[in-house]
């Protein structure tokens, strides 16, 4: 689109774009060339020429176990921390919008968490589950007899790593439930209330239907979290392990590529993740043109 | 609310309590282990009462992480990204709401294909650009041999090798996370709303494009500019992976990073509270900056959903 009162000049508008365009070309088309070729090849670990193998490099990844397990490790991890983040700051919006007095005070003591870094929400929350030091790790063993050990159990590091990134994300899917839940028109409560309908009722029949647009768009986000932005709470607290536990897709990428030197598969990876991300915008983004046609 | 509801009330204030308790207990818990001394801390359950070791806390995570550089080098990325993104963005996206040129379409849509896809993708490919900024070119000069054409024109043995490397400067941990459609696609949506009248008016009174932005575009653009600093400067000095791979000195990396050297290993010494300190220090700046400028931050965040 552009403006109808527009300016004409013949060399203006391509020095302004120029700095955007040489920045995207350097920084990601010719990056994403040479990824998609280099996911193509195989590097010859004594030097000389890489060898062209096609789809090879593809055909490994998918029959290596250990890329399937981080694919599984992967899916459960995003699922269990978007849904985690999502139900607790959905939970406590709700609640939010609901009180009636130091609703700003509210509002800032859970926002903050969002300025945390992921790998700051780590230390933090390795230190409440650390198995000798932890508090939480303490009570949970006295009471309820449990061997809690992030450090040697696979599981617990997992569990470990879900809330030290679902707390954060907690705070930025609040700040939106809580904008959605004021946008939603009063008439229409007070409607339904004058027909009888009570609190939990109003929730389940009106609020949450007319949050679903919010609910859909910070699911998508809360996913790309988990999948991208987590690289720093796992390389901080577990750095993959125990035994491959909490190897993310992203965190393979970077493990394989530059500490273990296969460049060939780790391109691949990466290709995989760009499909991936393609996917989901792109569905993000035809989701959004239904939702604008439906609003207007 | 509609009704009246005392004992439904009464649930949210409790359930609230809980929950900012929740989110805050992690920060809580760390704020009194970087007050006490080693052998109170390495205690469990540690005491839940301040102790006095705070400054001597600080103080040795300000040493042993070298935290004054580290938080200098985070200031100076934050600052970058969040400048150069503003800038470039606000620029590209005027040039593609106000101007007519052939390009414009193709400007448009190359730009736009890149909106949402993470530096974490990319990560070797970009890396290697940034090892040799003139990588792109020195593939060109093989490609066209150029060398044997200058060589031959010389009449002379010449190697033609391009190099210059971002590795371990602050342009490298700069510039590739400038590359972001998001800013630009915000700017678009904005100055699309803008009423045409202003350029009418503008440019019947005989002003020129920059003019125009600069009295005009600039000054009602400044309660997003407000917003987007919060969350580019958030965005910038969390930054994780990038600065991991573009820094191989110790001195170069960033405050984050530079924290995982301060937590104690299994072995070591439990010395949790200079780690927690040193944790606090770095988390410092962008919770000040979300927290004082909280009426933007919330009024960007939400309106990039759009």
């Amino acid at each position: 689109m552009i403006k109808r009162a527009h300016f004409k000049a013949r060399f203006l508008p391509y020095l302004l774009i120029l700095p955007q365009i040489l920045v995207t070309l350097t920084f990601f088309y010719w990056p994403a060339v040479q990824g998609i070729l280099q996911s193509m090849m195989i590097s010859n670990p004594f030097g000389g020429r890489d060898q062209w193998v096609w789809f090879d490099n593809f055909k490994d990844l998918f029959t290596d176990p250990l890329y399937l397990k981080s694919l599984v490790i992967t899916l459960g991890f995003s699922a269990a921390t978007a849904l985690t983040a999502l139900l607790v700051g959905l939970f406590i919006a709700s609640q939010a919008n609901r009180a009636l007095k130091a609703k700003a005070a509210i509002r800032t003591l859970l926002i903050w968490p969002y300025a945390v870094a992921p790998a700051i929400s780590g230390i933090l929350w390795l230190f409440l589950l650390h198995p000798n030091y932890g508090v939480v790790a303490f009570f949970l063993k006295r009471t309820l007899g449990i061997d809690w050990n992030p450090i040697l159990d696979g599981f617990d590091a997992l569990v470990m790593i879900v809330l030290a990134s679902a707390w954060k994300q907690i705070s930025y899917n609040f700040v939106f439930f809580l904008a959605g839940f004021q946008a939603i028109p009063h008439s229409l409560i007070e409607a339904a209330a004058m027909d009888g309908a009570g609190p939990t009722r109003r929730f389940w029949t009106i609020i949450l239907p007319l949050l679903s647009p919010t609910l859909f768009f910070l699911m998508v986000m809360n996913i790309i979290y988990a999948f991208f932005d987590t690289f720093g709470v796992i390389h901080t607290i577990t750095q993959g392990g125990p035994a491959g536990m909490t190897t993310t897709l992203v965190y393979k990428v970077y493990k394989d590529g530059f500490v273990g030197l296969n460049l060939g598969s780790s391109a691949a990876q990466s290709v995989v993740l760009m499909t991936l991300i393609i996917l989901i915008t792109v569905l993000q983004f035809k989701y959004v043109e239904r939702k604008v046609q439906y609003a207007g | 609310m509609v009704e009246k509801t005392p004992i439904l009330d009464l649930l949210t204030y409790i359930f609230l309590v809980l929950g900012i308790c929740v989110v805050g207990f992690p920060i809580f818990y760390a704020l009194i282990a970087a007050t006490l001394p080693i052998e109170m801390v390495s205690r469990v359950p540690m005491p839940l009462l301040f102790g006095d070791q705070f400054g001597a806390n600080i103080q040795a995570a300000w040493h042993r992480g070298n935290l004054g550089t580290l938080l200098f080098n985070s200031f100076v990325m934050a600052a970058g990204i969040t400048l150069g993104k503003i800038a470039v963005s606000m620029l590209g996206a005027f040039s593609i709401v106000y101007f007519d040129y052939r390009l414009r379409a193709v400007a448009f849509a190359s730009v736009f294909c890149t909106l949402m896809l993470p530096v974490e993708v990319r990560i070797l490919p970009t890396y290697e650009v940034a090892a040799n900024l003139l990588g792109p070119v020195q593939v060109l000069v093989d490609l066209l041999h150029i060398e044997t054409l200058v060589n031959w024109f010389l009449q002379n043995d010449i190697q033609i090798r391009l190099e210059l490397s971002l590795l371990d400067s602050y342009p490298g941990l700069i510039l590739p996370l400038v590359a972001s459609a998001t800013c630009t696609f915000l700017f678009r949506q904005f100055f699309l709303t803008v009423p045409e009248e202003l350029c009418e008016a503008a440019k019947m009174d005989g002003a020129g494009p920059m003019l125009f932005l600069r009295k005009i575009l600039f000054p009602l653009s400044k309660t997003n500019i407000a917003a987007l600093v919060v969350i580019e400067f958030v965005y910038g000095w969390n930054q994780y992976l990038w600065p991991l791979l573009i820094t191989t000195r110790r001195e170069m990396t960033t405050a984050v990073i530079g924290l995982q050297h301060l937590i104690p290993d299994v072995d070591d010494i439990p010395d949790w509270n200079v780690a927690l300190a040193g944790a606090l220090i770095v988390m410092l700046p962008p919770v000040l900056v979300v927290l004082f400028m909280q009426r933007w931050f919330v009024k960007g965040l939400v309106e990039r959903e759009k």
